[in-house]
């Protein structure tokens, strides 16, 4: 027994020195044949943004030749673990209840000759219970073997060779970091290959600043495009004179409501299918107030179907106000105002329905529109309806422009408002967002001079200018 | 009075924080937690948009309006497909969960609401979509007769544009050499100039013109000076 423990003790030895000799001739190999690692990885916190980025530096190493690039990678966060860990157990458990499942039907069919639609169940329930099995015992369930240094990565980015460096972004900032560095080359065969994963960085948490500095440019342009529209209002105030084009869509509106009323249909008015908190929704909110008015004063029918049960709580408080205004509260009617649904085809079905059915003398469309824009444009127009459009998707303006009677474009239907009130202070702010647009259009001319003297003259210095103002000053 | 000036205060207030949240990355978080305040306040509205749903087809059916049918239909697959939904038919547990029966989702594959949605709700949705193709016809159909000179610029362009995106123009101007001077010519490459320079100068024109809007137009509401989406103007 003794003789026996001792050869197998041998054999075993024997075994193990031939095994560490190969892995370490397999090893020998591929330090021959791997580049070399970078060196020196080092990875700090961006200072001054909103937190989520990280600079990660190296040292190439020092025989670099043939080096096509380097693999940057970051170590998981926490979450990103259980989340990975989460997934690989569901998709285990599944691959079990599959397996378990095919196994009995197998069974049932082959060895009990049932039909497979008379195993089908039977075959369910014992998959669900390996599943339960497999499920209560978490160490059948194997998990992906970590990487390099005990720490699973993920790839960020492969940057060319002459990169030092990479700023990570899109990273978690209440998160720690660490990142290893690869170095790729051709391996013998011509395919890329990675060398040894380098030495961790540091852990880094990419935290934020107290004021993102990157947003810096975006503060003063909002202040100065804010602060002239503050001051046209007080120029209103102070009784400067204003004048605003006239804006035909809107003053169509009392033409629509007088025609309705004379032909004694209704009228219909869509207020886009996006909730309250989308601003086109509140323009045209805005609008539906005006039109309520006028119809309340003709004693002409207005029906707002509405795709946000939101929008129909905010149109029915707007309309009631409306006919308060025009001193026709009796006539104001909530049931006009109702919800359809969410879906937009289903929204848009409906309201089809709608025209052609009820054949309105008017259509309203105010707000935000997508593929369903032409569809109701077109039913609207095929049965005679006077149609006034108003959106600030460049997309959908071609469809209505080419199917309604008046379309309000982008800036004139968030205009309304204040075209439609008549007040001074309103109008200030209209002439002040055309002073906005002339700063923005002087600005445009500006820079397409010098992206244009650059391109032309290849200078250095205005490239990097204007690359400067692209991406850092616009692109805060 | 307080019905207008709480909305209005509540409006400037978070309004102005959620300005400056964008530059102060500590309050950032806050700010997300007025997107979910929003999520619960259209909850709220669901159930009015609900109950104005039941009221207005049910009233059609006791009626007998025009279409009072269609209401029965509306009325019928909301209900079925509130019950398929809320009593989670034909869902199997979750993966992770197998001895859990509630712990699938209704969207798993398989369940009596993903078939709904998607051999019921999809294909009509699809229907409604492709009608647009007929639509784009008929729009088309209208918007390029050559009236007046501008009319005959925009069937011009239209013409290229689509004869651009077929085989068709490719073959018209194909004996162009590609790599000659006049290859600008192609027909396919005319389209694509049209699209890259001409029709990308005009949509972002307007586009900077809706952003000054929305900034101008968020500013009167901040200020209160805009009133009208709280019904009425003063």
């Amino acid at each position: 027994m003794n003789g026996l423990q001792a050869n197998l003790r041998s054999t075993v030895s024997t075994s193990r020195a031939v095994i560490a000799l190969v892995s370490i001739g397999i090893a020998a190999s591929v330090a021959t044949a791997a580049p070399p690692a970078p060196t020196d990885v080092e990875a700090q916190d961006v200072a001054g943004d909103g937190g989520g980025s990280a600079l990660v530096r190296w040292t190439a190493p020092a025989e670099a030749e043939g080096i096509t690039g380097y693999q940057v990678w970051r170590s998981e966060t926490a979450k990103e673990t259980g989340d990975r860990d989460a997934t690989e157990r569901a998709d285990a458990l599944a691959a079990a209840e599959t397996e378990a499942f095919e196994n009995e039907q197998r069974r049932l069919v082959d060895v009990e000759g049932l039909s497979p639609e008379a195993a089908a169940p039977r075959s369910r329930a014992v998959a669900r219970q390996a599943a339960i099995s497999l499920a209560r015992d978490p160490a059948a369930l194997t998990v992906t073997e970590t990487g390099p240094h005990d720490t699973h990565w993920i790839l960020v980015d492969t940057v060319s060779p002459a990169e030092g460096s990479l700023e990570v972004s899109k990273l978690d900032p209440d998160s720690s970091y660490t990142f290893i560095v690869y170095s790729v080359a051709p391996g013998p065969d011509g395919r890329p290959e990675r060398s040894e994963a380098s030495a961790p960085s540091g852990p880094v948490i990419p935290a934020a600043a107290v004021l993102n500095l990157f947003r810096l440019p975006l503060l003063i342009i909002l202040l100065a495009l804010c602060g002239v529209v503050l001051l046209f209002i007080l120029l209103a105030r102070r009784g400067m004179p204003l004048k605003i084009r006239t804006i035909a869509g809107l003053a169509a509106v009392d033409e629509a409501v007088g025609r309705a009323t004379e032909m004694g249909r209704p009228m219909l008015y869509i207020n886009g299918i996006q909730d309250m908190d989308d601003l086109q929704t509140v323009a045209g909110v805005t609008v539906l107030g005006r039109v309520a008015k006028t119809a309340a004063e003709y004693d002409a029918r207005i029906e707002v179907p509405t795709s946000r049960s939101l929008v129909m709580s905010a149109a029915r408080e707007t309309v009631q106000a409306s006919y308060l205004t025009a001193g026709r509260s009796d006539s104001y009617n909530p049931d006009l105002i109702y919800y359809v649904t969410d879906e937009q085809f289903g929204f848009t079905a409906y309201v089809s329905g709608l025209i052609v059915r009820d054949r309105p003398a008017a259509c309203f469309y105010m707000g935000a529109f997508f593929a369903e824009s032409l569809i109701l444009a077109e039913t609207g127009n095929s049965v005679g309806a006077i149609q006034i459009a108003g959106t600030a998707m460049p997309s959908q303006l071609p469809f209505f422009v080419a199917a309604c009677d008046y379309t309000l474009i982008g800036e004139e239907f968030f205009a309304a408002s204040a075209y439609l009130s008549g007040q001074p202070d309103q109008l200030g702010s209209l002439k002040g967002q055309d002073l906005g647009k002339i700063l923005v259009g002087v600005a445009l001319i500006v820079l397409v001079t010098l992206a244009t003297i650059a391109a032309i003259t290849g200078s250095t210095e205005i490239e990097s200018m204007v690359s400067f103002i692209k991406t850092v000053i616009l692109g805060g | 009075m307080l019905k207008r000036n709480v909305p209005l205060l509540i409006t400037a207030l978070v309004g102005v924080f959620l300005i400056v949240a964008n530059f102060f990355p500590s309050l950032s978080a806050m700010s997300e937690d007025f997107t979910v305040f929003f999520g619960i306040i259209a909850a709220m509205a669901f159930v009015l948009g609900g109950g104005s749903l039941l009221k207005v087809h049910l009233k059609k059916i006791s009626d007998r309006n025009a279409g009072w049918a269609f209401s029965l239909i509306v009325l019928g697959t909301f209900a079925i497909t509130l019950a398929v939904g809320l009593l989670k038919i034909g869902v199997p547990p979750n993966p992770t969960f197998p001895d859990k029966p509630w712990s699938g989702s209704v969207n798993a594959d398989g369940t009596a609401f993903e078939w709904i949605y998607e051999y019921a709700l999809k294909p009509l949705s699809a229907t409604m979509f492709a009608m647009l193709a007929f639509y784009i016809a008929s729009a088309a159909f209208r918007a390029f007769r050559a009236k007046n000179i501008e009319a005959i610029l925009l069937l011009g362009t239209a013409f290229i544009i689509l004869l651009g995106r077929t085989f068709a123009g490719y073959y018209l101007t194909s004996w162009i050499p590609i790599d000659g001077p006049f290859s600008g010519l192609r027909i396919e490459e005319l389209s694509v100039y049209i699209m890259q320079v001409f029709n990308t100068a005009g949509s972002r024109a307007i586009i900077i013109g809706i952003a000054l809007g929305i900034a101008s137009t968020s500013l009167k509401i901040l200020m209160g000076l805009d009133r009208s989406y709280l019904g009425g103007g003063n």
